[in-house]
């Protein structure tokens, strides 16, 4: 079975790979706030970027009946 | 959808595609004496094609749209419509392959449609025509949607794309005409699967460029399930491909491994395309639009991160227990059984949490057709991964392997997850994408979700009915230790099943025709409706959840 010495390799590398990112995670502050990024997806009464919201507010202008 | 790329984008499309006719014709040529000409001239006209689409272009009038203000969305609806294209084509496919199995005269004679070669159409076709588009184009919705940014350039959603239908055509065309390397689910050839690992690279690249660009500190959760899609099907995809070419003038190659090897490296590779290509990618999916649909957060974010890193963890080490009872080590069946009883738990979590989360909303549920898709898709879900675990133990696999149990379990899974979810999330999207009020039709989405819902049970109900008789039939023996059955009993006594079981397929493929026609009429008949605010925003993470006092 010298496959198992390419896949389980292979195999635990995939696995550290995942366990560092799972760090980077941890430590970029990812988990500090779980029920607000659950419920931020939902909300669309968000502003538009700074650079853009020049633009949009005479393009909203336009459309407006 | 040619108006919003730039001048040096459409060179950059023009100089690609007619790359890409210069490698058909070189495959042309090269390959003139075997099928791989085929390919070729296949290669050459699908680029070709799309070289004159750009080239028509080339010098019409520069976008005037300011790209900070919006999300970039024409391949997103695209791969939609190609999705569904695929889902109709290998739908259809599935119907006449299981019609074939009930009445085997309706293969007419012909070599290409002997069932081993419209079998692989119809489950290339589902997983990775119908999937993948499927998976490509609420990807890049989400991406931008949950970073609030958009992609960074417009001419790599393209490649991927295109270039992974390209591979779709591959690898369909090549199956009829005879070209395969006999692995399950990664059938095509050396040259599609090179050109699949570029594909699918800048896919990644642009996954991490838009995660890049995110103006959303948070990172939402569907993001990581598709990141895990991605990053893991890569590298399942090039260690099970790895193989010599015969010739580089020919599509015939040899696998680098041999026999029992070989095996463990291809059910390596085919369980996690299950886990990575039909699990993760879909759940990314579900954790995004059974949320948005139903109006409410998911009910624990963070059991849907600890079932995720779960997954991650447990998923990849199962493979092995497609091999009971073979020359594969004791211990690594054992292994691959522990890890599959295991994953029970982080699979068992999402359902558990998608459920929740419609709970105190079940009149949404009995109302909306759509988020009924999505629960629907989360029984399943829940249910197949129990099967899956119990299939996995190794006394029921001695009864449940290479029997119609198995189709069965893969169909429950595939048809009442995958597809399940897939269908409530186009429901949920188009509408959104085109900036449509609602669907064309909500009574069509209803009779899709019966004929989908009862086709589905037919279906699985026939192959567990045809897989246990057919696995007790096999180990029945006489009182002289003989066996009790031939194989033509088991035949015979499995027709009725496979009658059944190609009506069920029918109703499906019946349920995707109606969405497909449902989704071509919304966009155009139903009105343009300027619909809630799509644009890429602020956020308010950073802010304190009480404004302060003015």
């Amino acid at each position: 079975m010298t496959i198992l010495a390419f896949l389980i390799p292979i195999t635990l590398g995939m696995g550290a790979v995942g366990l560092c990112v799972f760090f980077w995670s941890l430590r970029s502050n990812q988990y500090d706030d779980l029920s607000g990024d659950a419920e931020r997806i939902l909300f669309d009464e968000d502003r538009p970027l700074p650079a853009a919201s020049a633009r949009l507010s005479n393009t909203t202008k336009e459309t407006a009946p | 959808m040619m108006s919003n790329l730039t001048s040096p984008e459409r060179a950059r499309a023009m100089l690609i595609t007619g790359a890409g006719v210069l490698i058909g014709l070189t495959m042309a040529v090269l390959g003139r004496n075997d099928p791989m000409g085929a390919h070729g001239w296949i290669v050459l006209l699908f680029c070709g094609v799309l070289f004159f689409i750009v080239a028509d272009k080339l010098y019409d009038a520069e976008p005037v749209e300011d790209r900070s203000i919006s999300y970039y969305d024409d391949p997103t609806k695209v791969g939609i419509l190609l999705a569904l294209f695929w889902a109709v084509v290998a739908m259809g496919m599935g119907v006449w392959v299981a019609s074939q199995l009930a009445w085997p005269d309706l293969r007419f004679d012909a070599a290409w449609s002997s069932f081993g070669r419209i079998r692989p159409v119809h489950t290339s076709g589902v997983i990775f025509g119908f999937g993948g588009n499927a998976l490509i184009a609420t990807s890049y919705h989400i991406m931008q949607r949950t970073s609030r940014a958009r992609m960074p350039d417009q001419v790599s959603p393209w490649f991927v794309l295109l270039g992974f239908n390209l591979f779709c055509v591959v690898a369909a065309s090549g199956y009829l005409i005879g070209i395969t390397q006999s692995k399950e689910y990664a059938e095509p050839e050396w040259y599609a699967d090179l050109w699949l690992v570029i594909v699918w690279v800048v896919y990644f690249v642009l996954y991490i460029r838009t995660l890049a660009r995110r103006n959303e500190p948070h990172i939402y959760v569907a993001n990581w399930y598709y990141l895990s899609f991605i990053l893991v099907v890569a590298i399942l995809h090039i260690v099970n491909n790895l193989a010599v070419p015969a010739s580089f003038t020919g599509a015939k190659s040899y696998s680098a491994f041999a026999g029992v090897q070989d095996a463990m490296v291809q059910w390596w590779y085919g369980h996690n395309a299950v886990a990575f290509f039909l699990t993760t990618g879909f759940l990314g999916m579900l954790y995004y639009f059974l949320p948005k649909r139903a109006g409410r957060p998911i009910y624990s974010y963070r059991l849907s991160i600890l079932s995720f890193w779960g997954i991650v963890f447990f998923y990849i080490w199962v493979g092995s227990h497609h091999l009971h009872y073979t020359a594969l080590p004791q211990w690594v069946q054992t292994l691959g059984v522990t890890f599959s009883v295991m994953l029970l738990v982080p699979s068992w979590a999402s359902a558990g949490n998608a459920l929740m989360t419609l709970n105190g909303a079940w009149h949404k549920v009995r109302d909306d057709a759509t988020l009924r898709f999505m629960m629907v898709a989360a029984v399943f879900y829940g249910l197949s991964t129990f099967e899956g675990s119990f299939m996995a133990i190794r006394p029921v696999n001695a009864l449940s392997h290479y029997t119609d149990w198995t189709v069965g379990h893969v169909h429950s899974g595939a048809m009442g997850w995958v597809a399940m979810i897939t269908f409530g999330s186009i429901y949920a999207l188009t509408p959104v994408l085109w900036r449509r009020e609602a669907m064309y039709s909500w009574k069509a989405v209803e009779w899709h979700f019966w004929l989908a819902l009862s086709g589905t049970v037919i279906y699985v109900f026939a192959m567990w009915n045809s897989g246990i008789t057919q696995g007790l039939m096999w180990r029945t023996y006489t009182e002289s230790g003989t066996l009790r059955f031939s194989f033509v009993d088991t035949l015979i006594a499995m027709h009725p099943y496979y009658i059944a079981r190609a009506f069920g397929g029918l109703l499906f493929f019946a349920g995707a025709c109606i969405c497909f026609w449902n989704v071509v009429m919304t966009i155009r008949r139903v009105p343009h409706h300027a619909s809630a605010i799509d644009y890429p925003t602020t956020s308010e993470a950073m802010e304190p959840a009480v404004p302060a006092a003015e």
